[in-house]
């Protein structure tokens, strides 16, 4: 799947800005800063890779900022990124 | 019980802090609004964070609103789709105008409820925010089996109007009171527009207290702060609900004797002074002076 430079979500308390980028090399690889990471950091990067592996994406660069989201929010906020970098269409695939 | 909509609390849907954090506040109801809050940059994120907090966050017993763009934007469709398949109860329709564009969404409605085999599972509320919508309100009103209610957008209805909003409101009165007629003509709730000054409350309450008097079920609110005065606005007196109390008490009495005819203190009542005194019961529940067990 072809991927472009996108980013969904803002800096905002409780939202996460999540940026996905063409992978520089095979496999997933996520770069979070969070101001929860010491907490939840591990479970953030279990829900994006999930929600990138269950939208087919298994190679690709990906620079998460959290402010507290919650999974649901972190979830919309991939999925949205996804979207955009793809122009994959979530509702019919 | 009837569900009471006191209060119906607009929440932004690009904003995951306050959807998460908006029934904590107590509104009857929450509406997550797709149109006029969210730019068309954000529409399809928006679209995203609605339907994942639908799927995901318990609301408790809030009765879960979104209102979609309408279908003539290329987001409506896929607005339905989305807070469909995530189980929203209820899809609110902005500036509606005509009975056909009810039916438009339904048929949306039915399309993704089909597919998800639930049928019938998803209501409508219809804002009428023009003067065109105004004159056909009973239409609306009557335009589906799925609709739960029609609301006042006062903001776009005046703009339409040639005129502005007044602190007295005068200028609204006759779409308030056509909207409520529609409503109760129809067997569907009525719900007032909103009132955007937080600093002014004093102005805020008297707005409440007319649209009561007027017979509106609730208003749209954009604040917390807004609920606490609502609620107390539309709380019944210690009076009204004793008069409630003894009247309902009358009726289980006399359903256990097998009459059909009941009487309070030498006073024959009727159908709608039980449906009233029905309303009181369920709104002195709501506001926490009476307990369930209080009336049994």
């Amino acid at each position: 799947m072809n991927i472009n430079n996108a980013a969904a979500g803002t800096l905002e308390s409780g939202d996460i800005l999540v940026q996905i980028l063409p992978p520089d090399s095979k496999g997933l690889k996520i770069e979070l800063d969070s101001t929860v990471a010491y907490q939840f950091g591990d479970q953030i990067k279990k829900v994006i890779e999930e929600t990138l592996s269950n939208l087919g994406i298994s190679d690709a660069l990906v620079k998460a900022t959290d402010k507290g989201a919650l999974d649901c929010t972190i979830r919309a906020r991939v999925t949205a990124a996804v979207v955009r970098a793809t122009g994959k269409d979530v509702w019919k695939d | 019980m009837q569900r009471l909509r006191r209060t119906m609390m607009f929440v932004p849907g690009n904003n995951p802090a306050m959807m998460q954090d908006a029934f904590l506040y107590g509104p009857d109801s929450i509406m997550l609004d797709l149109e006029d809050s969210v730019t068309m940059a954000e529409k399809d994120a928006a679209r995203l964070l609605v339907h994942n907090a639908l799927k995901t966050i318990d609301y408790g017993n809030t009765e879960m609103v979104v209102r979609i763009n309408p279908l003539n934007t290329p987001y409506g469709k896929k607005d339905i789709e989305a807070v469909v398949k995530a189980g929203v109860d209820v899809i609110r329709m902005p500036k509606t105008e005509t009975a056909d564009e009810v039916r438009e969404v339904e048929a949306e409605i039915e399309k993704v409820e089909k597919e998800l085999g639930c049928l019938g599972r998803t209501q409508i509320m219809a804002a009428i925010e023009s003067t065109l919508g105004v004159v056909n309100a009973y239409e609306i009103a009557i335009a589906s089996k799925r609709m739960m209610g029609i609301a006042l957008g006062a903001e776009d209805y005046c703009a339409n109007l040639k005129t502005q909003r007044s602190p007295e409101g005068n200028e609204l009165l006759l779409a308030r009171q056509t909207i409520v007629v529609a409503a109760r003509a129809a067997g569907i709730d009525a719900l007032d527009t909103v009132y955007s000054n937080l600093n002014d409350m004093e102005t805020f309450r008297k707005e409440v207290e007319l649209i009561k008097q007027l017979g509106f079920d609730g208003k749209s609110i954009i604040n917390p702060r807004q609920i606490e005065i609502v609620n107390e606005v539309f709380a019944p007196k210690q009076k009204d609900i004793e008069k409630a109390t003894a009247i309902i008490a009358a009726i289980k009495e006399a359903e256990k004797r097998g009459s059909g005819v009941i009487a309070v203190n030498g006073k024959m009542v009727d159908r709608p002074v039980v449906i009233r005194a029905q309303r009181t019961i369920n709104l002195a529940i709501a506001s926490g002076i009476l307990k369930e067990e209080d009336i049994l």
